[in-house]
């Protein structure tokens, strides 16, 4: 039978899908609903509506927390990471996609692998060495770890853009004498472009979310990025949850904009990699 | 052949290619193979992180092994990485069933699902902790106020690991769904057409068209899984610390703590060197389960 035209299937899809997304929205709508709530509110009843929403707690977070400077670290760290990645990895893919070097296979196989191996197999040398060289709270030394660890996910993701350009426009180039640099510039890197972006998101995204190493590389007031802001504010603000949730609020409203504006390319973005492979 | 000024300049082509993967991997080097290398060299020391490490082969690994913290991380792990793995995949099965036969909303849910997979881990967990899993100001709350016998189940040595595991569950089934519907999306129509011409059900037609479409998939998001939630940390070091006592340790949060609080940078190597041989150990347990199914179908 039609389930297109069965109405029991139709009620059962929605009457799942619904709750599901119930389910999903309920915890964040208790971060938004709460921040707006009081203390004593809160406890005297742990689910309910504010009597008179206090909106000056938002300002006050953002004040007492310094949290326009920790959106603006965060801000710097991911758009630093971003332009190590696309720097680094398109090239890189581009030799891969089209064989250039003899030892692709195994460069493609250590990047493969490099995606397995857990953090804490790499950040103890990279913290003590850091430490002793004056690279902890620095902003520039996280964005290259952060680099580092992003760029096997966006080479191979670019790698599948690159696979679709195709190769007679690089042969005529090279017959008209265009070097291998003025081929990837002026060939390559535009007509990726469209996968950079998708890589921009998804590598800004992580950046934006990041926790062990955040919290690891950054821990003064002033370096910390949104994240490492947030976790140094959990032990101050401890048990004052208004403050706690609209600190919360603030630091995941950019990225759930951001996020609901672009949904379609974030999803086809992240889906992509999986359903074709 | 003869070196024509044009092969000479193919030749020299060829080994500027090497250019374009060089800081891609120099980068890579440097921040993961070295590091990697240093610290199977420091697993077979002892060492606080200042003064100069001590070797003293394999003692790390025979600690280890006798602790009975190691052991719990150990199941813990293995506990999280099955029930990750299963639970949210039959879930997002069924959503992005449910997904396909419904004519309005599709974006709209789809948009829902994935919202927690793009919002901080660090903000998630503590959203659950307050607003869902406190006895005094979150749901829990609530409900013992309605006089029913809940409680928090990150406090309950018994309970906190499965606490932690329900909400990174509740934040990554959504992200299986939006890929396992892009995938059912790709399944040509006619082919679901003709099942139901043929009189098929719905769930004939998913258990015997759309999921064997969607195979490779399902398989390449599992391997994913299982890389993945094998190294967890974030939930529970945020969640729970690895408490109560080390109820609801895992690898992850063991090795790190090891290295920063305790100053023992030695052992907490070797535990993580243990995570990585582990994970690789989940993996092929993983690849070998995919070729014998493969086999009998």
């Amino acid at each position: 039978m039609n389930p297109y035209q069965d109405r029991s299937a139709q009620f059962f899809a929605y009457l799942f899908l619904c709750s599901a997304a119930f389910s999903v929205i309920f915890p964040l709508a208790l971060m938004i609903i709460n921040s707006l709530r009081t203390n004593f509110e809160i406890l005297s009843s742990p689910l309910g509506f504010p009597d008179s929403p206090n909106f000056a707690v938002y300002k006050q977070v953002w004040i007492e927390a310094r949290l326009g400077r920790a959106i603006m670290n965060s801000c710097m760290v991911a758009a630093g990471t971003v332009a190590i990645v696309c720097l680094v990895a398109t090239p890189a893919a581009w030799v891969i996609a089209r064989r250039r070097v003899p030892g692709w296979l195994a460069i493609s196989l250590y990047f493969l692998a490099t995606t397995t191996v857990p953090v804490q197999m790499f950040i103890f040398p990279l913290y003590f060495l850091f430490a002793k060289i004056g690279f902890i709270n620095n902003h520039f030394a996280l964005m290259f770890v952060y680099a580092a660890i992003y760029t096997p996910f966006s080479l191979f993701l670019l790698r599948t853009y690159i696979v679709s350009i195709p190769i007679e426009l690089e042969e005529a180039a090279r017959i008209d004498g265009a070097s291998n640099f003025q081929i990837f510039a002026r060939i390559i890197f535009p007509l990726t472009s469209p996968g950079l972006l998708t890589v921009a998101l998804i590598v800004s995204l992580n950046t934006w979310n990041e926790f062990l190493i955040s919290i690891t590389f950054l821990q003064t007031d002033s370096a910390a990025t949104a994240t490492a802001r947030f976790y140094q504010l959990s032990g101050r603000y401890g048990s004052q949850w208004p403050e706690m949730m609209a600190t919360a609020t603030l630091i995941a409203a950019p990225t759930i904009i951001f996020f609901v504006l672009l949904q379609r390319r974030f999803i086809d973005g992240i889906s992509s990699g999986a359903v074709k492979n | 052949m003869a070196a024509t000024p044009d092969t000479l300049r193919l030749e020299s082509e060829r080994d500027s290619a090497w250019l374009f993967v060089l800081p891609a991997l120099i980068l890579s080097a440097s921040v993961v193979a070295f590091p990697v290398i240093a610290t199977i060299l420091l697993s077979l020391t002892d060492w606080n992180g200042l003064g100069t490490p001590r070797f003293v082969g394999l003692d790390n690994f025979r600690a280890l092994f006798g602790e009975p913290r190691f052991w719990v991380a150990v199941s813990n792990n293995f506990i999280f990485t099955g029930l990750f793995v299963t639970l949210p995949m039959m879930v997002a099965l069924i959503a992005s069933a449910f997904l396909m036969i419904i004519k309005f909303g599709r974006t709209f849910f789809q948009v829902i699902f994935f919202l927690p997979v793009t919002i901080a881990t660090i903000i998630l967990a503590q959203v659950w902790r307050g607003m869902i899993y406190s006895p005094v100001t979150g749901a829990v709350g609530w409900l013992q106020g309605l006089g029913l016998a809940v409680s928090n189940p990150l406090a309950d040595p018994s309970t906190s690991l499965y606490g932690v595991l329900l909400v990174d569950m509740w934040h990554w089934w959504g992200y299986l769904t939006v890929i396992y519907f892009a995938a059912l999306r790709q399944v040509d129509v006619s082919l679901i057409e003709a099942a139901f011409m043929d009189g098929a059900s719905y769930i004939a037609t998913f258990r015997f068209i759309l999921l064997p479409m969607i195979m490779p998939t399902i398989l390449f998001m599992l391997l994913m899984t299982v890389i993945w939630s094998f190294r967890v940390f974030d939930w529970v070091f945020i969640l729970t610390e690895g408490g109560p006592g080390f109820s609801s340790e895992v690898l992850g949060t063991l090795a790190y703590k090891t290295a920063f609080q305790q100053m023992a940078v030695g052992r907490a190597s070797a535990y993580s060197l243990v995570m990585s041989i582990l994970g690789l150990v989940a993996i092929s347990i993983y690849l070998r389960v995919q070729y014998k199914s493969e086999k009998l179908s």
